[in-house]
């Protein structure tokens, strides 16, 4: 055991010079060790919370999960020192490792709903490692897991326990686990972006339970996120991370206010270029009126009587939380989801409301660009079949001819040459998300729907990818219908936008007007919810707001 | 390709010699296939007092060793074709199921349920017994008997793919059946596929052997290796070993390969697609 002086000399969590290396298997070559975290240090103070900030591949992840001397599949700590409560944990072995994880440092991962037992009870889950440890009787963690249940704003605090993982919804599951990691009494805890997969509205919720958390249980906490937003409303200090190296370190107010390095002016600064909106021209390229949709065996209508308008040239932002109807209204457009009442008039043509009857044209002129680009192109087609086939089956262009196109389309996307005869596998998420852009525009569209084309990318090549979108639409005249939940990239992108709650539209009009108050609630939820780089931000919204999130 | 574990290459090595064997049968028997050349079972080589014959002589005195080649060459001709015919209706079935659906695949599917729940040997058995067992009619019955297993996993990796965005992105571009089923999916699928395949065929050799042994397979005056072990099991009584040579043949070529079959399953089982695979 450690004495009281101990602990009051050293931090709780101290690592000095960390460095992770992984193996790799690269496509067609031997398998090579990487270096992801070259010599990072960082120290918790007791009851403080660190944000670690950077963008995928950073190595955020792999330093959190370090606190518990964990590597994720073929990751191993192969330099440094790690040291909780003031004990190396690299030297304790496996049985040290025991006694450290779940007791002294818990973990709440970015994926709750992957992450928890589905044939569990929530409340077996969220007392177990209190359990496994003898830290207390059964009784006594149930007490406190219900207590934690209250602590976190979750309905039902008594009975919620007794649900199952999908009984409840993926804003109340991610505060149960929370609660998992809070159970056993930890002195240290790493949230791996718990509020990420989530939305804007519950987000805020879940993000205020887990500052109010941290602050009455007086736990350290390591924050790891992409967004510097979010983590400057719960962090005391912040660390910028890039390629597994340490960019910047400071307290949350010197990051957000006087950032020192130029990485993160960028992230700071990044979604601060606002689009000018476009005069209307009065002809609609498509009009969706009355479209009533519901999917076959669900006896409710997931769009209701939704009528919208997009002009050529112009981009439409369909906005709203999960569940709204924003992706089904997309379906309905392209046929995939045939609505049962209402049409739509595309180009002065009426469509056929299911894909079998519409021509060739119709679909040319339609097109569609997905959330995942890795889903969205098949794996074992290079590039240029990706990118060509649109050419061979809408112009039937062939051989020299197609391939001089498809190189057209790269330069336009900004790739340039050798990308032609790669395979998806080997581009990274953005230059994927670019081929994915290339495929629809090769069709020369009239109209492409975006369905959250950035939400999977991060933020600075997220910024390149909308930059490239509104370069194209001067270029080609095409007009977007853009489905998105951030409200930062609909200011970025739109020409006019709808808002979509429960499968209605419940504000429509061009953006300076939907943009402009008075707001109806649910605007202003949506609104208000966009985290903000302003500290003390969060506690302005909970105290301002007029409804609460609906995913609650 | 550049890494080949040693048990896949003793796996490539062998099968590649028992083809080798089936395609050159002819030259490389030293007698006819049913040229009786010596004694009943004269003693083979690796016997007390060996005679002139390699592997000694069969119950009526034909050469084991020659019958032993072109009980190869039929042996391994039936599996592949059967195999062939099972993977071409049993894989184009349960695409066109999976991408088509609905009643279709319903329909499919229901029969080939009814044709699994019966015990494959035994309706093989039944079927051959009413019919004149011609060669043909022997690759028909088996391949169609095995298609369904195929169906089975067609089907089963196809689903999977078919809910993928690039799948529809393609039904969104306007795409027939046709290139969605060959272009899209196939190419993806054919990894567990090709394992499946060198599983499928260890199983129609020995299925075919079953078949000869219980007198349904392939019918004298050609012989396989199932057929082989039957004419020789007597013989067994008195020490003679002539049934198990065909009988450790059929082993040895089941091994090698399902070693090969291993491997391909090992290899693409790590892969996310791209090149290699």
């Amino acid at each position: 055991m450690i004495s009281m002086r101990d602990m009051a000399d050293k931090p709780l969590l101290d690592i000095r010079d960390l460095q992770i290396e992984a193996t790799v298997y690269p496509p067609g070559e031997k398998p090579k060790t990487m270096t992801l975290v070259h010599g990072v240090s960082l120290t918790v103070e007791k009851g403080k919370v660190l944000g670690l900030i950077g963008e995928s591949g950073a190595g955020k992840s792999t330093i959190g999960l370090s606190s518990m001397a964990y590597g994720r599949g073929g990751v191993q700590i192969s330099g440094g020192e790690i040291f909780v409560n003031g004990r190396d944990i690299m030297k304790g072995g496996a049985q040290g490792l025991r006694a450290l994880r779940g007791k002294e440092v818990t973990y709440v991962s970015q994926s709750a709903a992957a992450s928890f037992n589905p044939a569990k009870r929530l409340m077996e889950q969220v007392i177990e490692a209190s359990l496994v440890h003898g830290l207390m009787s059964k009784a006594e963690a149930e007490a406190r897991a219900v207590g934690l249940f209250r602590k976190l704003g979750l309905p039902n605090p008594e009975t919620i326990g007794d649900r199952y993982p999908h009984q409840v919804s993926g804003g109340q599951l991610q505060r149960a686990m929370t609660a998992m990691a809070l159970c056993p009494k930890p002195d240290l805890v790493v949230f791996d972006e718990p509020t990420t997969a989530l939305d804007v509205t519950t987000q805020i919720d879940v993000l205020m339970a887990i500052k109010e958390a941290i602050r009455d249980t007086g736990v350290a906490a390591l924050y790891i996120t992409h967004d510097l937003a979010v983590v400057a409303q719960v962090s005391d200090q912040i660390m910028v991370l890039r390629n597994g190296k340490m960019v910047e370190w400071g307290t949350t107010d010197q990051i957000i206010n006087t950032p020192r390095e130029e990485y993160t002016r960028a992230l700071v600064s990044v979604r601060s270029h606002e689009h000018a909106e476009k005069p209307s021209s009065g002809d609609p390229v498509l009009k969706v009126e009355n479209v009533t949709a519901r999917y076959r065996s669900v006896p409710i209508d997931v769009l209701k009587n939704v009528s919208v308008e997009i002009e050529p040239g112009h981009t439409l932002a369909v906005v709203g939380e999960s569940g709204s109807g924003k992706s089904t209204l997309a379906r309905a457009i392209t046929g995939l989801l045939p609505p049962m009442r209402g049409q739509m008039i595309f180009n002065g043509r009426t469509l056929s409301n299911d894909l079998a009857g519409r021509t060739k044209e119709d679909l040319r002129e339609l097109q569609m660009i997905y959330q995942m680009a890795d889903v969205a192109m098949n794996p074992r087609q290079t590039v240029a079949t990706i990118i060509g086939r649109p050419l061979e089956f809408y112009f039937g262009l062939k051989g020299a001819e197609r391939d001089r196109r498809v190189q057209e389309l790269l330069d336009q996307i900004e790739m340039g040459k050798g990308f032609a005869d790669r395979y998806p596998a080997e581009l990274s998420g953005g230059q994927k998300q670019r081929v994915c852009i290339a495929r629809s525009l090769a069709a020369k569209p009239k109209l492409i729907i975006c369905d959250e084309v950035t939400s999977a990318l991060d933020p600075l090549v997220a910024e390149g990818i909308l930059k490239l979108l509104l370069d194209l639409q001067k270029l080609e005249k095409v007009a977007y219908l853009f489905i998105t939940h951030d409200l930062a990239t609909v200011r970025a992108i739109a020409d006019s936008i709808a808002v979509m709650y429960k499968g209605q539209v419940v504000r429509y009009g061009t953006k300076s007007d939907v943009l402009a108050p008075p707001f109806d609630d649910y605007t202003d939820l949506l609104l208000s919810s966009v985290p903000e780089l302003r500290l003390g931000w969060l506690e302005e919204v909970i105290a301002h707001r007029k409804m609460e999130s609906a995913g609650n | 390709m550049s890494r080949i574990p040693v048990s896949a290459l003793i796996g490539l090595v062998m099968t590649g010699a028992f083809f080798f064997t089936a395609i050159f049968a002819q030259w490389l028997a030293p007698y006819g296939l049913n040229e009786a050349v010596g004694d009943v079972w004269e003693n083979p080589f690796w016997s007390s007092e060996p005679s002139q014959y390699l592997l000694g002589t069969d119950n009526i005195g034909r050469d084991l060793l020659s019958r032993m080649i072109y009980g190869c060459q039929i042996t391994i001709l039936l599996a592949t074709a059967s195999s062939a015919v099972a993977f071409l209706t049993g894989s184009i079935l349960g695409f066109t199921a999976a991408v088509v659906g609905g009643w279709v695949d319903q329909a499919l599917s229901r029969l080939v349920d009814l044709f699994m729940s019966l015990p494959s040997l035994i309706l093989a058995l039944v079927i051959l017994s009413v019919l004149n067992v011609t060669l043909p009619v022997l690759i028909l019955v088996m391949g169609l008997l095995d298609s369904t297993r195929v169906y089975r996993l067609a089907r089963a990796v196809a689903v999977d793919i078919v809910v993928m965005d690039y799948v529809e992105a393609a039904r969104l571009r306007g795409e027939r059946t046709g290139w969605i089923i060959f272009r899209e999916i196939l190419p993806n699928a054919l990894s567990p596929l090709v394992a499946e395949l060198g599983l499928r065929f260890i199983f129609a050799v020995l299925f075919i052997s079953t078949l000869s042994f219980l007198g349904l397979g392939v019918q004298p005056p050609l012989a396989d290796w199932g057929g082989m072990v039957k004419e020789n099991k007597d013989g067994l009584v008195y020490g003679i070993s002539a049934a198990l040579v065909p009988a450790i043949a059929i082993a040895v070529l089941a091994i090698s390969v399902n070693l090969v079959a291993d491997w391909i399953l090992n290899r693409t089982t790590s892969l996310k697609g791209g090149r290699n695979g």
